[in-house]
């Protein structure tokens, strides 16, 4: 995996290896500084009083007895942020119709879901902000809750935002035409009613916030948990009606986000005010119970889809009906909407169909809000589709395999697009299923399946197709008025010591960002990668950009430094060329020395470059002037996605008596174009598998009657342990994109997107002698056991 | 989640530890291991004003074989219930269980004499108090007693130890030459509290059951024995037939409760699976 | 019932000595009284082992105890253990294993190895996944823990010193 440099390797060839992260060292040392190990002089501590109510009206709130607990030093209510902060709306134009009530960082009129933060306690410590906080009185009149997404669009039901009209935050339909034809004469139709868990990140790090306000400069700086400082660096600067220049966002070591430290809190912005109302720092860190009821939840989704083929078993159409129930708002500025759009869009695209329907209602709940988390949408609409293909083989009576060798789009068919209107460069699905059947082993496993049956062993084998939308251009948020970046900038410079320094607009999150970013500018730029140091996370030192989500940061991030490096090598090859008296194009950097291009003997060493270039500029050739430090952007101008795609399987061994399900293995075969590490992109599939499975077997945030989350705390919400998940298998098939030079696509996310429907079918596979199915994620032992008639 | 402040007192002896309770105006409790009881604070659950540390008496630690009984300390960590080879020889029950009780890091803190006071109706450690027919000594202001693990058990958290009491030993029959013991549990992921657990041990004569205790977890309000299935099997011979008779009874003993993760026919439905393969662990081979 | 209690105890080697409120968790002691950041805290209720400290010789949560409980004991964060080279070959097993994304679960991940490879014998990696049990990782999916975890027992049994070495 990690092979050492050879003789007949180019020197400081990267790009394709399994290198370790530098910057992984100090974590293990216990020397990571997360924005919870941040003190700052006179920093004090926040506490929220919350509210118990999934939906009631605030009629008064009574502070005098908190405020004279000891250490308090600010009490604060909606209005008193109100006064700082303008309000937000999470609505992007390019969703039509889309609807959403403004928001406050604290609560006026009401409260909208059980948890909601309501007042702001600050005082010297935590503990004592918390002992003032149970001294906070507020008087709720409680209304009904919405909580069922069929109840919450029934005409009479109570409207949680009566000026908006309805529950409905937005509702979109997709036709291509002739849907209703197809299945009025198609030889088999599937339909089956899916019912998804809403998830939560359940981050190892909670969200954590310290905000300085200074007004003597004035300035901002904030410290924040987040994947893009430059979201928030624009969004405190207008919210708060402070300049650009004077607000400073710093993202330090991050301790897990996976997209929901994207979006924005009401809790953290309040922050921003409190710091500004108080002239002191003020840190607030959401302690496990509050990151529940706080932190964005997803993928709560019903969805009803038909599929219709042919006697042969060829896929002719599909017609979906999805609802999914959000918050009480939309997520800002991201919106709520972004995820039931990329479900609705993705079903069925790894197969050639060209015949589709749809329906997306997003709908007002009086629940946690909900946002992008990761591999938005993608879950839903690859279980979906994925079953179906499965209902469809059964009835054609095919392998898993051969339906899907029937129907996925051939791999010299492109470019094309999905009926959805996604634009497909080039994928390779035959490729990564014929990859899949061998590195699984397909056929002895399903050998040894009959043979165990016979034995009474259960065993299950599933397998999903997926396509993965990565590398996002504008089309995604730009477009719909966001002020949310679609390009990337960098910095590079040779330091005086022939050191290389490089800032760069995507941020690190722990998945390695700064590692590829080193690979790729020492490569490009002919250095050993110990020289190069990255630097990202903070608006101060680096370019405006996009920062990481929707996997932009190999492939645009990387795109950036790598275009970044190559102005840069010229910069130094022209210095060099001048110095040496030579042609710039004669020469080329290997190792930190200019050498010649033709026999790689060593002319120069780079750090004699910069040592004349710093210090002796009195000895080069009037009229130069080295430049070595570049500045360069890149925005995406392609495809406005880079589709990934890819295979996975999964094996379980069912328990029929007790509905427990054992997973024994899993696989995974993906393509995501060029591979810069290796060994970082099959972890963050590992990752991403172990979410997806999480997905399937465990997580689920449950509700009551009257909105409150039963199962908030991390013994209730099951995460998945190391005890129940597999060893996984990952391979790779490499197409690249050639809309940038360096022809990367992303992956963070691909694990999670189709993981859960390769278990899904897998658990459907084991039940199939038993009569019985399921088609409700996560399949808990109680789900199986009703399945299996047994209770 | 920071609890709130309350004072913090560390006795040396059982008698001081009484003294430190009785003696305080405010609201106190006792704090061994601290496992559960940290969380509780934590999440202001509770809210004690007197904190007694009694992690450091002497007299409450050390196992010792004492006739037919192993006397356990209450301070007795889990893990030592793991390692232990007194436990593994004479109350191997305890030792089948430990692996099971929460995760390493909280095996090498917890205590068996925490762990029975506390009596989580899921926790593995209580349960086997009624499968081993274990007694419980408990120090009060007046003396010592010794109060048997049937009767230990009342209500939701609530045991034979008085206001103030501390629980010093669990006393632990040994087992002999003809008994068999098996435990087992279903949890959601390893650690977690089980679905529905059972320890079961009994003396066979050849095939035929002398005498059995059947104990389940997570299954009410408390620990409970299985007293009609243990009627059922004693004196049997232990075949495919008992256990299925002794499965079908089941319901006459548990009626656990519906709750909105599990469904009460889903425990009883679980449970009675448990039993047969503990039951079927017990059968002497052919 | 805010006073504070002067607690001695060693941390990492070195005698200290603090008044400390009987409310302060040993994990917040030492983040925030001795300013040693390494040891997380990932849910405050002994769920989730980012704040495992070793204690007495005893790997345990350091949220679900009180600071004052440990008056008089010795105990070891992940900096201690890191600083005196005790786990430098698993250290180096997760490095070149890229056994962590965001290292939040690394240090309480490392107590645990540590302590599993403490123990006599080569665990096999159901064992090593069993002894993980009480660790969370939300990034890594294990499998990666138990690579490095499996490569460093098999290291230690093939070279004796360096398992002496380490204890």
């Amino acid at each position: 995996m990690n092979a050492p440099l050879t003789d007949l390797d180019r020197p400081n060839s990267y790009i394709g290896r399994s290198v370790p992260r530098p910057n992984a060292k100090r974590l293990l040392a216990g020397r990571g500084r997360y924005v919870t190990d941040i003190v700052l002089p006179r920093m004090l501590h926040a506490a929220f009083v919350r509210s118990p109510y999934a939906h009631a009206r605030i009629v008064s709130i009574d502070v005098d007895a908190a405020r004279k607990m000891p250490g308090v030093r600010l009490i604060a209510t909606g209005e008193d942020l109100a006064k700082l902060c303008s309000p937000w709306v999470g609505v992007l134009d390019h969703f039509k119709s889309m609807k959403s009530p403004p928001q406050l960082p604290l609560p006026v009129d009401k409260v909208v879901w059980s948890g909601q933060a309501v007042v702001a306690v600050v005082a010297d410590t935590r503990a004592l902000a918390e002992d003032a906080a149970e001294l906070v009185y507020i008087e709720f009149d409680e209304l009904e809750a919405v909580v069922d997404i069929d109840a919450a669009r029934e005409p009479g039901s109570p409207v949680i935002s009566p000026e908006l009209g309805d529950n409905t935050c937005f509702h979109a339909k997709l036709d291509t035409g002739g849907v209703d034809d197809i299945f009025a004469n198609a030889a088999h139709i599937v339909e089956d009613e899916f019912h998804f868990g809403r998830h939560t990140a359940v981050t190892m790090e909670p969200r954590a916030i310290v905000a300085d306000y200074n007004a003597t400069e004035p300035r901002l700086t904030v410290h924040h948990a987040t994947q893009t400082p430059y979201q928030f660096q624009d969004l405190y600067a207008r919210h708060y009606g402070i300049p650009e220049s004077c607000v400073r966002v710093i993202a330090p070591d991050i301790g897990g986000s996976f997209g929901m430290k994207l979006h924005v809190y009401h809790e953290d912005m309040a922050v921003i005010g409190l710091s500004m109302m108080l002239g002191r720092p003020v840190k607030y860190v959401a302690d496990r119970m509050e990151s529940f009821v706080s932190d964005i939840h997803a993928r709560d989704h019903r969805v009803r889809a038909r599929m219709a083929a042919d006697a042969d078993g060829k896929i002719l159409a599909m017609d979906v009906e999805d609802v999914t129930g959000i918050g009480a708002f939309s997520a800002y500025p991201r919106t709520s909407v972004v995820e039931g759009n990329q479900v609705f869009r993705l079903m069925g695209a790894p197969y050639g169909f060209q015949n589709y329907r749809a329906d997306l209602q997003v709908v007002f709940q009086n629940k946690v809000q909900m946002s992008q988390y990761r591999a938005v949408g993608h879950p839903v609409a690859c279980t979906v589709t994925e079953r179906l293909v499965d209902l469809v083989a059964a009835r054609t009576e095919l392998d898993v395999f051969d339906i899907r060798s029937r129907n996925l789009i051939p791999d010299d068919a492109y470019p094309c697009a999905s009926p959805t209107g996604y634009k497909f460069e080039a994928l390779s699905h035959h490729a990564c299923l014929a990859k899949l059947r061998t590195m699984m082993d397909y056929d002895e496993l399903r050998a040894e399946q009959a043979e165990l049956r016979t034995k009474g062993i259960h065993r299950g084998i599933g397998i999903a197709a997926f396509v993965e939308i990565t590398n996002p251009g504008p089309a995604f948020y730009g477009v719909g008025g966001a002020r949310i970046s679609a390009q990337d900038g960098a910095i590079l410079k040779i330091t005086p010591s022939g050191d290389v320094h490089c800032s760069i607009s995507v941020t690190e999150l722990g998945q390695g960002t700064e590692t590829i970013i080193g690979q790729i500018v020492a490569e490009h730029l002919g250095v050993d990668r110990a020289r190069v140091k990255v630097i990202t996370g903070d608006t101060e030192n680096t370019p405006h950009g996009g920062a990481t989500w929707a996997c932009r940061g190999a492939g645009i991030g990387g795109e950036t430094a790598l275009q970044t490096a190559k102005k840069l090598k010229e910069n130094v090859l022209s210095v060099a060329a001048t110095i040496l008296q030579e042609q710039p194009d004669r020469l080329d950097i290997q190792d930190g020395w200019i050498v010649d291009a033709a026999t790689a003997q060593q002319r120069i060493e780079l750090s004699e470059i910069a040592r004349i270039a710093y210090f002796r500029s009195d000895t080069l050739p009037p009229g130069t002037q080295a430049q070595l430090t570049v500045a360069h952007h890149y925005a995406p101008q392609g495809y406005p996605f880079a589709f990934t795609n890819g295979m996975q399987a999964c094996h379980i061994e069912l328990d029929a008596e007790t509905g427990f399900v054992k997973i024994l293995k899993h696989w995974v075969v993906e393509d995501c174009g060029r591979v810069i590490n290796p060994m970082l992109v099959d972890e963050q599939i590992r990752g991403g598998v172990v979410q997806g499975l999480g997905a399937a077997f465990f997580e689920e945030c449950l509700y009551g009657d009257g909105g409150q989350l039963i199962n908030g705390s991390l013994a209730d919400y099951l995460v998945p342990m190391a005890v129940e998940m597999p060893d996984i298998d990952v391979a790779h098939v490499e197409t690249l994109t050639m809309d940038t030079q360096l022809g990367a696509k992303g992956v963070g996310e691909a694990g999670t997107a189709a993981a859960s429907a390769a278990a899904l079918n897998a658990v459907n596979d084991a039940l199939a002698p038993f009569g019985a199915a399921l088609s409700q994620v996560p399949m808990t032992p109680v789900r199986i056991l009703k399945a299996l008639g047994h209770i | 989640m920071k609890a709130r402040a309350f004072s913090y007192a560390r006795p040396t002896t059982v008698g001081e530890a009484l003294e430190a309770f009785a003696g305080s105006a405010a609201d106190a409790s006792y704090i061994a291991g601290g496992q559960s009881l940290v969380p509780a604070l934590a999440l202001r659950l509770q809210a004690p004003e007197l904190l007694i540390d009694i992690a450091h008496i002497e007299s409450m630690r050390g196992i010792e074989l004492q006739g037919e009984w192993l006397r356990i300390g209450a301070l007795t960590r889990h893990c030592e219930a793991l390692t232990d080879p007194l436990i593994a020889q004479h109350a191997p029950l305890l030792r089948e269980a430990a692996p099971y009780v929460a995760h390493p890091a909280i095996r090498n803190k917890g205590t068996l004499g925490g762990s029975v006071a506390l009596a989580d109706p899921a926790s593995e450690f209580p349960a086997m108090m009624l499968a081993m027919g274990a007694e419980l000594e408990i120090a009060g202001r007046e003396g010592v007693r010794r109060v048997p693990a049937d009767d230990f058990f009342i209500e939701l958290f609530q045991t034979a130890i008085e206001p103030g009491e501390l629980l010093v030993a669990i006393h632990v029959p040994v087992v002999g030459p003809r008994h068999r013991w098996a435990f087992d549990e279903l949890a959601r992921r390893r650690g977690d509290y089980a679905i529905v657990g059972s320890g079961v041990l009994a003396e066979l004569d050849g095939s035929r059951v002398a005498s059995i205790r059947t104990a389940f977890f997570s299954v009410g309000n408390i620990p409970m024995r299985a007293h009609t299935v243990e009627g059922i099997l004693t004196g049997r011979d232990l075949d495919q037939a008992a256990i299925a008779e002794a499965q079908a009874a089941l319901a006459d003993d548990l009626s656990p409760p519906d709750d909105e993760h599990t469904p009460a026919s889903v425990r009883l439905h679980l449970a009675r699976v448990l039993l047969g393969r503990l039951l079927g662990r017990l059968m002497v081979p052919a | 019932m805010s006073d504070l209690i002067t607690i001695d105890m060693t941390v990492n080697g070195e005698a200290v000595s603090c008044g400390i409120a009987p409310r302060e968790t040993l994990a917040d002691f030492l983040r925030q009284g001795l300013e040693l950041t390494g040891t997380h805290t990932g849910c405050e209720m002994g769920v989730c082992g980012a704040c495992l400290v070793v204690l007495d010789g005893r790997v345990v949560h350091s949220c679900l105890m009180f600071a004052v409980q440990a008056g008089g004991s010795v105990v070891e964060t992940i900096e201690g253990l890191s600083d005196r080279s005790a786990i430098a070959d698993i250290q180096q097993a997760f490095h070149e294993r890229n056994a962590l994304q965001c290292g939040f679960c690394t240090s309480g991940i490392l107590m645990t190895a540590h302590s599993l490879l403490s123990q006599p014998g080569v665990p096999s990696r159901d064992e090593i996944r069993d002894a993980l049990s009480g660790n969370y990782c939300r990034c890594t999916g294990y499998e990666a823990i138990v690579d490095a975890i499996e490569v460093v027992a098999q290291r230690r049994a093939a070279t004796p010193q360096i398992a002496e070495a380490v204890a």
